[in-house]
C-alpha cells in the first residue's frame, strides 16, 4: 500500500487545547491511551445539534425529533462504514467499551453460560475484561483462563493452543494493550476459537482509534469500543455484534424504546438495536461522534497508523538512549500502537509524571487498570506515553528532556 | 542541569529527597514487633509494612518496609523518627495534626521536626495520598492487634 501522510500542522490547529500552555510550558499532550482530544469539528457538532437539532429520538412525529433520529441513527450507519460490519443494525451505541463488555457478559453470558464452561482470556487485559467475567464466575460457576504473556509482552500463542479447547465458549481479548501497547493477532486467535465452537469478543477501545479494524476480515464476532478514545465525546461507546449473536442475548436494560407493547404482565422487545438501547441514550454525544469517524475516515486509519509507527520508533529509540530507562513491551513498533511504557531507574513513575507535568508534559503513572500485567513485570506501577495522529516527534524530544531532567532532579537530591 | 520548576522545589523540599535516598529505619523488627500493618495506594503503586514495638504503653522500635513514589517513602521515614519513645496516644494524636497538616495546611507542632517540610504536598491533591500512607498505616497498626491492611484508594 502507499504511504500516506498528512499535514501535522494543520490537524494541530483543529485542536486548540494543544495550543495551551500548562505550567508555563506549551502542553505536550501524551495521554491518549487515557482520552484524546476532541477537534473543534466534533465540538462544533454537538453545538450544532442543540442548538438547531435537539429532541428526543424514536418518540415524535414532530419535525425536530425526525431529525435528530436521522442525524443518530446516520452515525450508527457510520460506524458501520467505519469497522466494515454487514449491517448498521449490529451497532449498538453504550456508554464506553466497560459497558459494551459488562452488556456481553450480562446479555450473553447470563443466558448461555453454565457452571463448568469457560471463557479464555489473557493476562494483558484491561481490568473492564477481567472483572466483568469474575463476576460472573462467582454467579455462575464458569471457568476463567488466561492466555499467558511472554516477556516481551505479546501473549503466549502456544498456550492459547492449548488453552482454547471445545470447553470454551467465549475469547474475550484485548486487540491492543493499552498498558504495553502490544499488538494481538486477534485474526489467528479467532480462527483458532471458531474451531473449537467459542464466540470471540474483542476489546477494540485501543485498537479501533488507532488501526485500521475490519471485523468481517478479523472473523470476530463482537467488538468493543469507546468513541472518547478517538476524538469523540465522553460517555459513547459502541458494541457490535453478529446479528446471530445479538439475536440470541436476552435484553441487557429494561425500559422505553427497547419494548414493541407493554402490559402489566408481559412485554415485547422492540428490534435490535432498539431492543439493546433502553432509555434516552446520549443523542448529543453519538452525533458529535459522528464528526469524530468523519475526521477520522478524511485523514484515514492507514496514515494514522503509519503516524504512529513513526512516532513511537523514534520514541523507543530516544527513550531506550537514556541511561536507566527500562522499556517494556514488544521493541518493533510495527507490533504495538501508539503506547510507550517504561520505568525509570530510582525515580518513581509518580514522580516522575509529576516533574513531567511541571514542564507541561502530561503522561500516564500508576497500574493502567491492568493489574495482572503489572505483577507479571513484577512492578507496581510504570510510565505510559501513548500518542495520537496530532503529536509530533518535537514532542517526542521534549518528553526525553523531561526524563532526563528528572533524573537529574533525583538524582541531585542523593549528591 | 535544568533548574527544577521552583513549583516542583516547593514539593519536593531537599530533606524530603534526602529522606528518599536514605530512608531511615528502613528494614523489619524480626518478630519484635507488637503491632504491625500493610497499607497501599494500588493507583499509584505505592506499598508500605509498617512495623512497632510497643511497651507499657510506648513505642520503642519502628521499622518499615515499602516501595513507592518520593512522597509516601519520605513521609514513612519522617514518621518514624518522629514516633519513637511515643505513647500510642500521643502517635494518634499525631496521626490527626498530619491529617490536619493535609486538609487544611493548619502548621504542626514543633516537634514533628523535618515532618514540616511535607506541608507542601496540602497543594497537589492527587499527591495528599502518598504523604498520608505512612500514617493511615499507622493508625491502623494502633487501631487493631495484630496484621491490619489499609488502602488509601477510594475505589479505582
Ligand atoms: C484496552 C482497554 N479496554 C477497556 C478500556 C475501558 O474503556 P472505557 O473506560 O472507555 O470504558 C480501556 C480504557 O482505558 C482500554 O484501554
Amino acid at each position: 500500500m502507499a504511504r500516506r501522510t498528512y499535514d501535522i500542522e494543520a490537524i494541530r490547529r483543529d485542536f486548540p487545547i494543544l495550543a495551551r500552555e500548562v505550567n508555563g510550558h506549551p502542553l505536550v499532550y501524551l495521554d491518549n491511551a487515557a482520552t484524546s482530544q476532541r477537534p473543534v469539528q466534533v465540538m462544533a457538532q454537538i453545538t450544532r445539534f442543540y442548538r438547531d437539532s435537539n429532541a428526543n429520538i424514536h418518540r415524535g412525529v414532530h419535525t425536530l425529533s425526525q431529525e435528530a433520529t436521522e442525524l443518530y441513527e446516520g452515525v450508527r450507519e457510520q460506524v458501520r462504514a467505519f469497522i466494515n460490519a454487514p449491517s448498521a443494525r449490529e451497532v449498538i451505541f453504550t456508554r464506553n467499551t466497560t459497558e459494551s463488555i459488562n452488556f456481553v457478559a450480562h446479555a450473553w453470558g447470563r443466558k448461555h453460560l453454565r457452571a463448568g464452561d469457560e471463557v479464555v482470556l489473557s493476562e494483558i487485559e484491561h481490568h473492564s475484561n477481567i472483572v466483568p467475567w469474575q463476576l460472573l464466575r462467582d454467579e455462575r460457576g464458569i471457568v476463567l483462563r488466561f492466555i499467558p504473556m511472554l516477556d516481551d509482552g505479546t501473549l503466549d500463542l502456544v498456550a492459547a493452543r492449548v488453552l482454547i479447547t471445545e470447553r470454551t465458549r467465549l475469547l474475550s481479548v484485548t486487540q491492543m494493550s493499552n498498558a504495553l501497547g502490544t499488538i494481538v493477532p486477534v485474526k489467528e486467535l479467532a480462527a483458532l476459537a471458531h474451531a473449537r465452537g467459542a464466540l470471540v469478543l474483542v476489546d477494540g477501545a485501543q485498537s479501533v482509534p488507532h488501526l485500521p479494524v475490519d471485523v468481517q476480515d478479523l472473523g470476530i464476532d463482537l467488538l468493543a469500543f469507546s468513541a472518547h478514545k478517538m476524538l469523540g465525546p465522553t460517555g459513547v461507546g459502541v458494541l457490535w455484534g453478529r446479528m446471530a449473536v445479538l439475536e440470541s442475548m436476552q435484553p441487557f436494560l429494561g425500559g422505553g424504546d427497547m419494548i414493541l407493547t407493554v402490559s402489566l404482565e408481559r412485554s415485547t422487545w422492540n428490534d435490535i438495536p432498539h431492543r439493546f438501547e433502553a432509555g434516552t441514550p446520549n443523542i448529543g454525544g453519538v452525533v458529535g461522534f459522528g464528526a469524530a469517524l468523519n475526521y477520522l475516515s478524511r485523514l484515514g486509519m492507514a496514515a494514522v497508523r503509519e503516524h504512529e509507527i513513526e512516532l513511537v520508533d523514534y520514541a523507543l529509540r530516544r527513550l531506550g538512549d537514556i541511561p536507566g530507562v527500562t522499556l517494556f513491551g514488544p521493541p518493533d513498533a510495527r507490533q504495538r500502537g501508539g503506547v510507550v511504557s517504561f520505568d525509570l531507574q530510582d525515580v518513581h513513575p509518580h514522580d516522575l509524571g509529576q516533574v513531567l507535568d511541571g514542564e507541561g508534559i502530561a503522561i500516564r503513572a500508576g497500574h493502567h487498570c491492568a493489574q495482572p500485567v503489572m505483577q507479571r513485570l513484577g512492578l507496581t506501577a510504570t510510565a505510559r506515553a501513548s500518542f495520537y495522529l496530532y503529536n509530533r516527534a518535537s514532542e517526542v524530544d521534549a518528553l526525553v528532556r523531561g526524563v532526563e531532567s528528572a533524573t537529574r532532579f533525583f538524582e541531585h537530591a542523593r549528591g | 542541569m535544568a533548574s527544577p520548576e521552583p513549583v516542583l522545589a516547593e514539593l519536593y523540599r531537599e530533606i524530603l529527597l534526602d529522606h528518599y535516598r536514605s530512608p531511615r529505619n528502613r528494614g523489619t523488627l524480626d518478630g519484635r514487633a507488637t503491632h504491625r500493618s500493610e497499607g497501599a495506594n494500588p493507583l499509584c503503586g505505592d506499598e508500605l509494612v509498617l512495623e512497632l514495638a510497643v511497651e507499657t504503653g510506648r513505642v520503642t522500635e519502628v521499622a518499615f518496609l515499602g516501595r513507592g513514589c518520593a512522597i509516601s517513602q519520605a513521609s514513612a521515614s519522617m514518621m518514624t523518627i518522629y514516633l519513637r519513645d511515643r505513647t500510642a496516644a500521643e502517635a494518634l494524636e499525631a496521626v490527626w495534626c498530619f491529617q490536619q497538616l493535609m486538609l487544611s495546611g493548619t502548621a504542626l507542632p514543633e516537634e514533628f521536626g523535618d515532618i514540616e517540610a511535607l506541608a507542601g504536598v496540602a497543594k497537589f491533591p492527587v499527591r495528599v495520598k502518598c504523604a498520608s500512607l505512612a500514617w493511615k498505616t499507622l493508625e491502623q497498626a494502633l487501631s487493631s492487634d495484630g496484621v491490619a491492611t489499609v488502602s488509601t484508594d477510594e475505589g479505582s
